[in-house]
């Protein structure tokens, strides 16, 4: 069934889009475009001139092992955050749809970090984690573990990874809840009559049948861990130490604002555009048609 | 195969209580259809039986053990629910297969339990699909043949037929109580359609609020109603209902506008010692007949009439525009005109008389 309005004045439509079309223009083609004239282009080192160069920047890049790396860092940092967020809302889901006394208080409670700003959740965690001052390095030490990940790059890594998917975590629990909420009763009381236990319901009906939203938000949590990272990246690590939490998002920062390299940030800018692109496509393409019952 | 016995069974959620002490046993190989209006109770105490729900007092027993702390995988049952429940991400087959492979039999095993199943249920065509391929028909004999693949001790049906068109109704009715006598197996039905309850039952626990009604065989119930709520929810059209009393000597009751009815022997006798005393009158609609002026006891004023084939049902009013409603069933094609008066006999084996305070048979 589809519904349609009919706007008796051609033109009203396009004023009630335009807002929405100068925003887009404005904010994301305008940049986008400037992104990729950029990453043809090559500064001279005073910012006086700039030489169109071709390919040259993506060349440079793609032969650049510092680049190489943190493309591998990334991968690891963004499977990391979504296999932690993803499976720590679900077992928090499956909690929270067992309760029955207090249910919105909990569920109230889990959404909270979602409303944090990327920096400030970071700086929680930094402090949480700051290897003099720090509650749990004190508590690690005390089991025999030497915390410092401003030396520690797989400490720093494990740091970031924590503290980016506590931030998308409710996110993640809230879809759960609903695709849990949204399974009928009687599916499990069916499962249950035929003698299955809890783990083997969830396991073998409640888990297949969330497949479409785990599928949802695998997707979201990459893109998330991909671009949505840079406050707590920017505020933890800056991507040390020696490059170890170095993700491409924050070097694309790096490289251009700070190493001042603009074609070379903006060619990184482009490759990230094509892998968000990619992403946004199987998003829409799989999750309306492979991921079904 | 086994009985089941319900003794004192009762439950509340916190204050509230739902079910007001139910006993019952039914004997191996029974088809007993729970019936009653919805909010009264009867899911609940089929969910009791399953394990779905905790038992606040009493004890269900199913064959000579007592259920009330097993889970429902270990109470030998089967269940089949309103809106079929199955699992939408497996094929038929493995819908039928899922408990037996919980169970652990071997897959040859599983494989002949199922076809036999599809078999039985005409589902042979079928197992590869998914359950969204599939009619309501069709879903509602998966979820029959997920009951039957496990050949358990119990059958529970929870309301099947509710989500079934009208036709389709008829026919699964058919083959669940065909299917029933094939396979013996003591069977609990909870449905709030009467025709439903009145042909599958082997007899029939009426509920209300929580409260038996009436345990007994359909035509019992339907002959011998032992309350109003029975009397009305049996049978349809409904029984017509009228409030009035008993004359001096206790053998006629009082029509609207004076006129008197002669109880048959058996319920004047009941009745004759407590003469004056009011009652409520209950005659169905087909014990209702239209006579010749000289043999009527009363006058049915048409107000409308509803032509259903193989009967007509006038509604209309007793006595003039102002009296109480009554329906009438006749059988073949009548039509009188709408404000007609016409003369009416009750006939004196079917009248009930019930206590308008407690509502019971008097």
């Amino acid at each position: 069934m589809e519904k349609r309005v009919v706007f008796k004045h051609p033109v009203l439509p396009y004023l009630l889009l335009a807002p929405q079309i100068v925003i887009t223009l404005v904010f994301f083609i305008w940049p986008a475009m400037q992104a990729m004239k950029q990453s043809l282009m090559v500064e001279d080192a005073f910012g006086l001139s700039s030489e169109f160069v071709w390919f040259d920047n993506f060349v440079v890049l793609f032969e650049d092992p510092l680049y190489l790396e943190s493309l591998w860092i990334t991968a690891v940092f963004s499977v990391s955050v979504a296999a932690l967020a993803l499976s720590g809302a679900l077992y928090l889901a499956v909690q929270a749809d067992r309760v029955i006394n207090g249910a919105l208080v909990y569920r109230t409670l889990l959404i909270w970090p979602y409303a944090i700003a990327p920096a400030v959740a970071g700086v929680l965690w930094l402090l949480l984690f700051n290897p003099t001052l720090g509650v749990l390095p004190y508590l690690m030490r005390g089991i025999g573990l030497d915390w410092n990940h401003h030396v520690n790059g797989d400490q720093a890594m494990a740091l970031v990874v924590i503290a980016a998917a506590w931030k998308q975590l409710p996110y993640n629990f809230l879809f759960f809840l609903a695709g849990m909420q949204a399974i009928p009763r009687s599916l499990i009381e069916a499962a249950a009559i035929d003698g299955a236990g809890p783990m083997r319901r969830f396991w073998t009906v409640v888990f297949p049948l969330l497949t479409p939203t785990t599928f949802f938000l695998l997707v979201i949590n990459v893109v998330y861990a991909f671009f949505d990272t840079f406050g707590i990246i920017h505020a933890v690590t800056s991507g040390g130490p020696a490059g170890a939490t170095n993700i491409l998002v924050y070097k694309v920062f790096n490289d251009g604002f700070i190493g001042l390299d603009l074609g070379g940030s903006a060619a990184q800018s482009v490759v990230l555009m094509g892998i968000v692109i990619t992403l946004t496509v199987i998003q829409f393409r799989y999750i309306e048609r492979k991921v079904h019952y | 195969m086994a009985k089941v016995s319900l003794r004192s069974v009762r439950k509340s959620y916190g204050a509230t209580k739902v079910i007001h002490g139910v006993d019952c046993e039914i004997a191996d190989g029974e088809f007993l259809v729970v019936v009653g209006p919805s909010g009264c109770g009867k899911s609940t105490l089929l969910r009791m039986v399953a394990g779905l729900e905790s038992i606040t007092e009493g004890e269900i027993a199913i064959g000579e053990r007592v259920v009330n702390a097993l889970e429902p995988a270990e109470r030998d049952i089967a269940m089949v629910f309103q809106n079929y429940a199955l699992y939408p991400h497996m094929s038929v087959f493995d819908n039928m297969a899922y408990g037996l492979k919980i169970r652990r039999l071997s897959k040859d095993e599983i494989r002949r339990r199922v076809e036999e199943a599809a078999g039985i249920l005409e589902l042979g065509a079928l197992l590869d699909r998914k359950p969204r391929q599939l009619s309501g028909g069709q879903r509602q004999r998966v979820a029959m043949g997920r009951a039957i693949v496990r050949e358990p001790s119990v059958f529970l049906f929870d309301e099947p037929l509710s989500n079934l068109d009208a036709k389709l109704r008829v026919q699964m009715r058919v083959e669940i109580k065909r299917l029933q006598e094939r396979l013996g197996i003591t069977s609990l039905y909870v449905t709030h359609d009467q025709v439903e309850a009145m042909t599958l039952g082997h007899r029939l626990l009426v509920l209300s609020e929580g409260v038996v009604e009436q345990l007994g065989a359909p035509i019992e119930l339907y002959e011998k109603p032992a309350t109003r709520f029975v009397a009305g929810f049996i049978g349809s059209p409904s029984m017509n209902f009228l409030e009035t009393k008993l004359t001096d000597d206790g053998r006629h009751v009082v029509l609207p506008g004076g006129d008197t009815l002669a109880l048959d022997g058996a319920a004047a006798a009941a009745n004759g010692t407590s003469p004056g005393r009011p009652v409520t009158l209950g005659i169905r609609p087909e014990h209702l007949e239209i006579v010749e002026e000289s043999r009527a006891s009363a006058h049915l004023t048409v107000e409308l009439v509803e032509q259903l084939g193989a009967d007509s049902l006038i509604h209309g009013r007793l006595g003039d525009e102002s009296g109480p409603a009554m329906t009438v069933r006749l059988q073949g094609i009548h039509a009188p005109g709408s404000g007609e008066s016409l003369p009416l006999l009750a006939m004196p084996a079917h009248i009930h008389l019930f206590d308008p305070e407690s509502g019971v048979r008097v």
